[in-house]
């Protein structure tokens, strides 16, 4: 008896999680699916989940590759700022937390108190000075001037150290009377045995770049900068959108980056369970 | 004082290396340290903040007394402050408010709940359950705004009203009313993270040792018992951290509203928030000084939150 009942729970517990899995996925397959439908439809009826094979076709997909739009352009600085950015910023962050959880130093404590407080504090508050500073470095629609300024960031810091904290710092006097420098053990010893921390957070960090809307959009002026994000928006106009564009174009922006997910998805929650929030 | 230089300095000599290198110029030995490894290590940091932290905060808080234009600044004083008594700026701190406390009171209990379920090991499928429900967290607030947009749509067609059609309702105007562009929004933040924060819970879950739940059992404890005494104190942590990233997530919320209504501007400002007013300002209206002025009102926000939660949380971890 007892057991019954517990199969049944469980079987309930699937169907919710069916349902919340349903959620997830809805809005993406119901773009997906709009986006094999001509706009005009779109405009008339809505985003709805209607097959209808009649007038279904790859016509708006065919348009982005044509090329009349930037599109093409828009991915491309998309890629070379989301992977700069990730690349810099996981050897900086991972810098930065190695020195704050592997030595004992004077301002160590200092240090970490201002990484909390960067952390804590909205980058949207220092928004309009940080524009003219960037104005002031002529960073003005550069791809140097939507990264620099976050490059060094207190979320992977924080990371960092709390992944480093689990590893023993016995390696260290090993390395070194092994001959081995000080960075040289960062280097060669550190790095490897970070590899988790670094795959989880290389998710993060490039998805967040990838995503990233509002300062890409203060900092990037013209259309042939701008990234993908940026230049889906830009096509929603006070004086009509192009939904055909737009659709199909949101869909080629979500695939690179479920892709990786999908391919480091293991990596990454492992990631972030090992390092994320202890007790 | 000289001691330890004379020393180091023999090291070499009554030691020689046996690699063969160069011999280390003064500098070189300096940079590789022990103790000057640890700021090498943290020079990025501290170059990053000085100049992209520091100098902007102090540079917000000169701004806010200050009327920028092109080429000429003006100190005006508490000029910019005073003007901020406004209904529409007081509309845009309700909103943010407003947002915070929704995504709070829906982003903390129901991805709790859902991790413990899902944390059965009996559960089927919960790599698989994990992994979907995370994927919404890796569209762009733009796609996902814009698919929103077109879900609350006001055509007869969008699915929201074809949903109130199964009923026998008459279509409605959703994102034109401030209740209904509001739900939206909140459904918008629950689809993006519920799943993120489901994986938080579910990290924390794993740190709890299994022998408390044993021992409960042992005693007598009923499932909603150790729930109750021990999954919820031992997810404190977890929940903190949460708790903060849903706060500051939520007050400078822009890009959602941004994208639902279709730019800055939504009717009546149903959507506007600080962000949004700030970005309006100090942007779209050229009035950096103003805009400074509501930096500095959303930055006394979050240090008079943070100040309340490191006194009733503490830091995220005390050591050291």
């Amino acid at each position: 008896m007892a057991q019954k009942q517990k199969g049944s729970l469980s079987a309930l517990l699937v169907v919710l999680f069916i349902l919340f899995a349903g959620f997830a996925l809805f809005p993406l397959f119901a773009v997906t699916l709009a986006s094999f439908k001509p706009s005009t439809e779109l405009l008339r009826y809505g985003l709805n989940l209607k097959l209808e094979w009649d007038i279904m076709s790859l016509k708006n997909y065919a348009f982005i590759f044509q090329g009349t739009t930037d599109y093409f352009q828009w991915y491309w600085n998309s890629i070379v700022i989301t992977v700069l950015f990730t690349v810099l910023c996981l050897i900086l962050s991972a810098m930065v937390g190695y020195g704050l959880e592997m030595y004992r130093f004077r301002l160590k404590n200092v240090i970490f108190t201002l990484v909390l407080v960067v952390m804590m504090i909205p980058v949207e508050i220092i928004m309009l000075p940080l524009y003219k500073l960037m104005i002031g470095m002529k960073l003005i629609n550069t791809v140097w001037g939507v990264i620099l300024p976050f490059v060094v960031a207190p979320i992977p810091i924080f990371f960092f150290r709390q992944y480093l904290s689990g590893v023993p710092k016995d390696f260290m006097d090993a390395a070194r009377v092994d001959g081995c420098s000080e960075y040289g053990i960062f280097v060669r010893i550190m790095m490897p045995l970070m590899a988790p921390a670094f795959a989880a957070m290389a998710i993060l960090q490039a998805m967040n770049s990838w995503n990233n809307f509002l300062w890409p959009m203060i900092v990037l002026r013209t259309n042939d900068m701008l990234t993908l994000p940026i230049g889906l928006s830009s096509l929603l106009t006070p004086y009509g959108n192009n939904y055909d564009v737009l659709i199909a174009g949101s869909v080629l922006a979500i695939l690179p980056i479920l892709v990786v997910f999908l391919f480091f998805q293991r990596y990454f929650i492992e990631g972030m369970t090992a390092g994320g929030v202890k007790g | 004082m000289a001691t330890p230089v004379h020393t180091n300095a023999n090291v070499p000599t009554g030691q020689p290396p046996k690699t063969q290198r160069p011999a280390r110029s003064q500098w070189s030995r300096f940079i590789h340290s022990s103790r000057t490894a640890p700021y090498v290590f943290v020079l990025p940091f501290l170059l990053s903040f000085a100049l992209f932290f520091a100098y902007p905060v102090i540079s917000t808080v000169i701004m806010s007394f200050q009327e920028v234009l092109p080429g000429i600044t003006t100190y005006v004083g508490l000029e910019n402050y005073k003007d901020l008594i406004n209904p529409t700026f007081g509309k845009a701190i309700l909103n943010s408010v407003l947002y915070t406390l929704l995504t709070l009171v829906v982003l903390i209990p129901l991805p709790l709940v859902l991790a413990v379920l899902l944390n059965s090991p009996k559960m089927p499928g919960r790599g698989l359950f994990r992994s979907v429900m995370f994927i919404p967290a890796l569209t762009s607030v733009v796609v996902a705004g814009t698919i929103f947009r077109l879900m609350f749509g006001e055509l007869d067609g969008s699915l929201m009203n074809s949903l109130l059609g199964v009923f026998g309702l008459e279509p409605y105007k959703w994102l034109m009313n401030a209740n209904t562009g509001f739900l939206a929004l909140i459904v918008l933040a629950l689809w993006r993270w519920l799943g993120v924060n489901m994986l938080y819970y579910m990290s924390g879950l794993q740190n709890i040792p299994p022998e408390l739940y044993e021992a409960a059992q042992i005693d007598g404890a009923s499932r909603f018992d150790s729930f109750w005494r021990i999954t919820i104190p031992m997810l404190k942590p977890v929940t903190i951290y949460v708790f903060t990233i849903s706060i500051y997530a939520g007050l400078s919320m822009f890009t959602e509203s941004y994208m639902l209504w279709n730019g800055n501007n939504s009717p009546n400002d149903i959507g506007l928030t600080i962000v949004g007013y700030l970005y309006r300002q100090g942007l779209e209206q050229n009035s950096m000084g103003f805009g400074a002025a509501v930096g500095i009102v959303l930055l006394v926000f979050t240090l008079v939150l943070n100040l309340i939660q490191l006194k009733f949380f503490g830091m995220f971890r005390k050591e050291d």
